[in-house]
């Protein structure tokens, strides 16, 4: 029944290692052993075939009708439809050139211009208006504005990402496949309860919960171009918001009946020159929330309640582009639009670099006791591990003590398979990595190729296993019905009986995946009183249905 | 005294170095700073060449080594004035008028005083390095009929008194931004890597300062130069030049190179200035690592649970609590010897220390917190009884109110609020920062008999000076005010403002005056909520230090020391909480101050009461989330009961 064991592979790399207080690891002349993990998996299912869930140590599925109707019974699996979302036809740029009346005096333009476009904004709006300023003037702003063009596409051609759009950046840097067009731009679970938040297109968040009728919708004026949302942990209000101009900390009453909160219980935390934002993080304890932008070298650490940010400055990579706090606090992943990412340590918040050979670094998760980071890095096709070694206790020195090695644990090059539809390529770049939260499945989200029809994006799962060595084993491949390609992933925090993969498909729907297992030792159960354990006899039509739902909410 | 004795140590050997050493980099980072000044001041576009010549010239000369001596020597009196003044506990003024008697204090008089000599000193350095037209006070001219004689180089005064106007100004502005304030960060780094980030704000702060600064000097001396020019005339036996033109004139002072210069030598000021107090604050907050226990009893009081007691250094008390929370959080070693039992006898006195302490002092909030919403509440309920009369007096058109037992103190209230900037959180201060009650004393800002004429109505409402400030209260004050003023007008400087006037006093109109202070003193209504978290920082401290130990107790704890006082640790969190909310519920507690962007003055303290409200409710849930439904076996009264249900059902 089980699958051929996948070996650990462990490829020492040469590190030269400098123990200043930000680490310079060089990673040189390592060999990549050429292993094809995604051979090992089971074929992906027939056309019309969907994953329902994993029991047994298969992974189980059912056809397209059947499956549409428990999804549509059960409360927490959600479709929106493209259509039913009203959304913004024009954009801000467009807007304004109807209504900006070009008659008023010059002093008016150039303030307006101050405030729209900042320095560059005056120097472009003196430039234009030749005629009604001095010669000196307009000359003179001219050979400015050409000055600073030059020196920001000199500064661009370093980092090529500065000279995107906020939309085109946002997009490039999410987590979320096609993030631009995506009905579903954002999800989040609640680390404690069965609650989620989803962000849609049209800048708006709803809250499902499943033991409320009501179902909030955030709106705020700043709230556009959501790139991600969290809620705080050791909280049952708060919720992080990326957007692209400023970061918002809603406060929702979960008591409350009011189906649309006022933006008055929204937070908003903004510093010049830190957007868009593309990833945030709180730290597990709750008491900080990371924040980062492409735009900015600097990396802010906020302390919501009293709305004060501290920039931790790092000028080499030219931004920071996804953040990952790992589940016991003690590292924060930070990745930058270069080949070059870091992982700070939190408690002076020093951090250690480490170069990537040939892309960034694309995604990221740590394992549930923060002992392990997997990552990937784009352009290539393999995931890799680094492994930090637990501090000694008690030692007073804080930086703590970094991984000595890389190794790559899993190598996703394209596979073919051959299946009763025809040839489907499955396996390239790695879009993202979700870990669940007992560290025993691993999610990998694969780009595929949108123009090709037999190289589908799907999300392959790994089963993975920490002790006594850590190891990676195949699972199967998590699809959906037919013409849906899985946008968005992530676990649910505390599922009972295993894991539960919660997905995001590109027709707007949301369906849920668990996966059932006994937990080797998680901590949760032992306060929580043994777990009901799921009946494997049963049909695995029944398990998909509403009924898993209700245990769930249980 | 044992305790100053014990105390004293730790000012003696800690922070006093930490001053020394702050004082020291900030004068191993004078010359670099003073060698760009002189860059910036002498350059020149047209003779770039010639101008860096000068500049290195000067630089070698014995003049620019007086100068900088003399710079240094101001460096090490600005750390000396930082480490006298600073507190780890905010004043907040309540009012206007209390803010103006923070002004006025004598001890601020001193510090404004020498802010203002040293603000002198450093403009004359500013003056010999510019060079020029600004280097002498005198220059020897002739006059009309052919006589020489020696007159006033106006250039060289206008930079001096200038100097002498920035240095007061920051002197007054530290009192009304809180500068001396030192707050702890919640983000540790290490010191250089702090003050590397923190340099570009402080540059941006100076440079903005200065310009508002030389803006309104140049106002007053437009107004005002006369003065001055005409008192240093006389005294040193100078004349005017009448050939050159008067600087407080408008064609005068529009010199922009005049402009260039005060601005870069005000920046290069307050830039020094604010570097060393930067140095100051990192250098001072840095951890402190306290030992838990010792093996040697005369090491004891230094020790963490007995140094957390310690009421005297309020930093010493703070930096014990900020280790307290960083060892409950990340020093799995440490925590285990203060789960750890005594050698003989068995007894978690490590434990038991630290957890009374910080138990009593949570408790200590909730007192406060209970006792001015209990002042509040008792005001609206004496809304229905107060006189028509009054009503009258009031320009607002609201309630008017406030029963007479409010103005005797009443013994249930235990109102402790922070003690008053001037009391210095160092040892001598004959009143602990976090029992003085707030009561003003006597070498107050109001001291001085015609000042104490002023105060009178505040002295009324003593047991809430200061705290309660709710306009219910405040609007009472005019009138007793302006009955105070009747009696105290034909000269009795021997009334006591301590003295309260009978209650019964008829109201009477209230003078212009009384009603000008009246507006002054309701405009900051969210002073008062500040000022009652005011120290909050160290309750925000225990608590998390509370909760990470209640979380490791759950697999750390091998004797079970932590279970016996779960119950109440529990019950002190859920009243706190309740007590929280309340305040929160409560008019202006819960409007955000506005966020002032660049200035030196720390505005921490002024969301402290959002981070404790955060903190609190984090601090709950980390330890119902730890212990789940087993806390359902721990005693405790049924309202707590049902709030914990609130949490252990995430609905708060």
């Amino acid at each position: 029944m089980f699958e051929p064991c996948f070996n650990q592979y462990h490829i020492m790399r040469t590190i030269i290692d400098h123990t200043t207080k930000d680490t310079l690891r060089v990673a040189s002349g390592f060999t990549v052993l050429k292993m094809c993990s995604l051979a090992l998996f089971p074929p992906p299912l027939p056309s019309g075939q969907t994953t329902l869930c994993e029991s047994n140590n298969e992974l189980l599925s059912g056809t397209t009708t059947e499956d549409r109707l428990k999804l549509e019974s059960s409360p927490l699996s959600l479709f929106f439809p493209r259509e039913s979302l009203k959304l913004h036809c024009r954009t801000e740029s467009s807007s304004k050139a109807a209504f900006l009346d070009h008659s008023e005096t010059l002093w008016m333009r150039s303030a307006a211009a101050w405030r729209d476009g900042g320095f560059t904004g005056l120097l472009d709006e003196i430039t234009n208006s030749n005629a009604e300023v001095p010669k000196w003037l307009s000359v003179s702003s001219g050979c400015t504005l050409a000055l600073l063009r030059w020196f920001s596409s000199f500064h661009g051609s370093l980092f090529p990402h500065l000279t995107m759009s906020s939309e085109d950046m946002l997009a490039e840097f999410s987590q979320v496949l096609n993030w631009s067009d995506c009905v579903v731009r954002a999800f989040a679970w609640h680390p404690h309860t069965d609650k989620f938040a989803v962000a849609l297109l049209d800048d708006s968040i709803k809250i499902y919960n499943p033991k409320s009728a009501t179902t909030p919708t955030l709106k705020h004026r700043l709230q556009r171009s959501v790139a991600a949302v969290q809620w705080k942990p050791l909280c049952a209000t708060a919720l992080a918001v990326a957007c692209q101009n400023c970061l918002l900390v809603w406060h929702v009453d979960p008591c409350s009946l009011s189906t649309r909160p006022s933006s008055g219980c929204a937070q908003v935390l903004s510093h010049p020159g830190h957007s868009p934002i593309t990833s945030i993080a709180w730290s597990p304890s709750g008491s900080l929330l990371v924040s980062a932008s492409p735009m900015d070298t600097a990396m802010m650490v906020w302390d919501v309640a009293s709305e004060s940010g501290v920039p931790l400055q790092r000028v080499g990579g030219g931004g920071v582009t996804f953040l990952s706090w790992s589940p016991d606090g003690s590292h924060v992943l930070a990745s930058t639009p270069s080949a070059l990412f870091r992982v700070w340590e939190t408690r002076m918040w020093t951090c250690e670099r480490w170069p990537c050979v040939k892309g960034r670094c694309q995604s990221g998760c740590w394992s549930p006791d923060g002992s392990r980071l997997l990552f990937t890095v784009q352009g290539e096709t393999v995931i890799y591990a680094l492994t930090f070694t637990d501090t000694p206790a008690g030692v007073t020195t804080c930086t703590s003590k970094g991984p000595q090695a890389a190794a790559v644990v899993a190598d996703l090059s394209e596979t073919t398979f051959n299946t009763p539809d025809g040839d489907i390529i499955v396996g390239g770049e790695i879009q993202s990595l979700a870990w669940d939260p007992t560290g025993e499945r691993l999610a990998v989200l694969l780009k595929g190729d949108p123009q090709a029809a037999d190289r589908p994006a799907i999300i392959a799962v790994f089963k993975t296993r920490s002790n006594p060595i850590f190891e990676l084993l195949p699972c199967g491949f998590v699809q959906g019905e037919p013409g849906a390609e899985p946008r968005l992933m992530q676990f649910h925090p505390n599922f009972r009986h295993g894991a539960l993969l919660t997905v995001c498909w590109s027709s707007g729907r949301i369906t849920h995946m668990p996966f059932y297992f006994l937990s080797a030792g998680v901590p949760h159960f032992g306060l929580s009183g043994s777990p009901s354990l799921p009946r494997p006899q049963e049909r695995p039509a029944d398990f998909a249905n509403q009924s898993l739902f209700t245990e769930l909410m249980s | 005294m044992l305790s100053a004795e014990q105390s004293s140590w730790f000012v003696r050997k800690v922070i006093f170095w930490r001053a020394v050493a702050s004082i020291a980099w900030a004068v191993l980072l004078l010359p670099p700073i003073t060698a760009v000044f002189v860059i910036i001041s002498r350059f020149s576009l047209l003779h770039p060449i010639q101008a860096v010549a000068e500049c290195l010239s000067f630089l070698t000369s014995a003049s620019a080594i007086f100068s900088f001596i003399l710079l240094c020597g101001v460096i090490i009196m600005v750390g000396f004035l930082n480490l006298e003044y600073y507190t780890v506990i905010p004043t907040i003024a309540c009012s206007k008028i209390a803010l103006l008697g923070q002004l006025l204090h004598p001890r601020q008089f001193v510090n404004s005083l020498a802010h203002c000599i040293m603000g002198i000193i450093v403009a004359w350095c500013c003056a010999i390095t510019i060079g020029g037209r600004y280097e002498t006070i005198a220059y020897p001219s002739t006059q009309g009929d052919g006589s020489p004689q020696m007159c006033l180089n106006e250039y060289h005064l206008i930079l001096l008194l200038a100097g002498a106007f920035v240095g007061f100004s920051h002197s007054l502005l530290g009192v009304i931004y809180n500068m001396n304030y030192v707050s702890f960060h919640s983000v540790q780094q290490y010191k250089y890597l702090r003050f590397k980030g923190s340099l570009s704000l402080v540059l941006k702060c100076s440079a903005t300062q200065a310009l508002y600064s030389v803006r309104n000097y140049i106002v007053v001396y437009f107004f005002l130069g006369y003065v001055p020019k005409a008192w240093i005339c006389k005294t040193l036996n100078l004349h005017l030049n009448s050939s050159v033109h008067p600087l407080d004139s408008i064609a005068g002072l529009l010199d922009l190179s005049l402009l260039y210069h005060l601005w870069i030598s005000a920046s290069f000021l307050l830039f020094t200035w604010h570097m060393t107090l930067l140095l100051f604050r990192i250098f001072v907050t840095e951890v402190y690592s306290f030992p838990v226990q010792s093996s040697f009893t005369e090491d004891a009081h230094q020790c963490l649970p007995k140094v957390l007691t310690d009421k005297q250094p309020m930093i010493l008390k703070f930096l014990a609590l900020q280790d307290f929370a960083l060892l409950s959080q990340h020093s799995p070693s440490r925590r285990s010897e203060v789960f750890s039992l005594s050698q003989p006898g068995g007894h978690p006195h490590n434990w038991n220390a630290i957890s009374k302490e910080c138990l009593s002092l949570l408790a200590d909030l909730t007192q406060r917190l209970i006792a001015y919403h209990d002042t509040v509440a008792t005001n609206g309920r004496a809304k229905s009884l107060s006189t028509g009369s009054e009503r009258k007096t009031s320009s607002e058109s609201s309630v008017t109110s406030v029963t007479e037992d409010l103005m005797s103190p009443r013994p249930t209230l235990l109102m402790r609020t922070p003690a008053s900037v001037f009391a210095r959180s160092m040892v001598g201060c004959s009143q602990s920062p976090l029992t003085a009650p707030f009561t003003p004393d006597l070498d107050s800002p109001f001291a001085s008999p015609a000042l104490r004429r002023l105060t009178a109505p505040m002295d009324q409402c003593s047991p809430w000076f200061g705290t309660v400030q709710s306009p219910h209260i405040m609007r009472r004050a005019p009138k007793l005010w302006s009955t105070s003023t009747d009696s105290k007008v034909n000269g009795s400087p021997q009334a006591s403002p301590a003295s309260v006037p009978s209650p019964k006093q008829e109201p009477s109109k209230p003078s212009l005056l009384a009603q000008f202070l009246q507006n002054r003193k309701e405009q900051l209504p969210e002073a008062s909520s500040q000022a009652l978290f005011a120290d909050s920082q160290a309750h925000i401290w225990a608590l998390e230090g509370l909760s990470y130990l209640v979380q490791s107790s759950f697999s750390e704890d091998q004797f079970g020391v932590v279970q016996t006082a779960l119950p109440s640790i529990l019950s002190c969190m859920l009243g706190l909480q309740e007590a929280v909310d309340r305040h929160f519920k409560l008019p202006h507690a819960s409007s955000k101050p506005v966020r002032s962007a660049s200035s030196m003055g720390d505005s921490t303290h002024k969301t402290l009461r959002f981070a404790l409200r955060a903190t609190l409710k984090t601090s709950i849930y980390r330890i119902t989330t730890t212990f789940g439904n087993h806390l359902n076996a721990v005693q405790m009264s049924a309202e707590h009961r049902k709030r914990l249900q609130q949490f252990l059902e995430y609905k708060e």
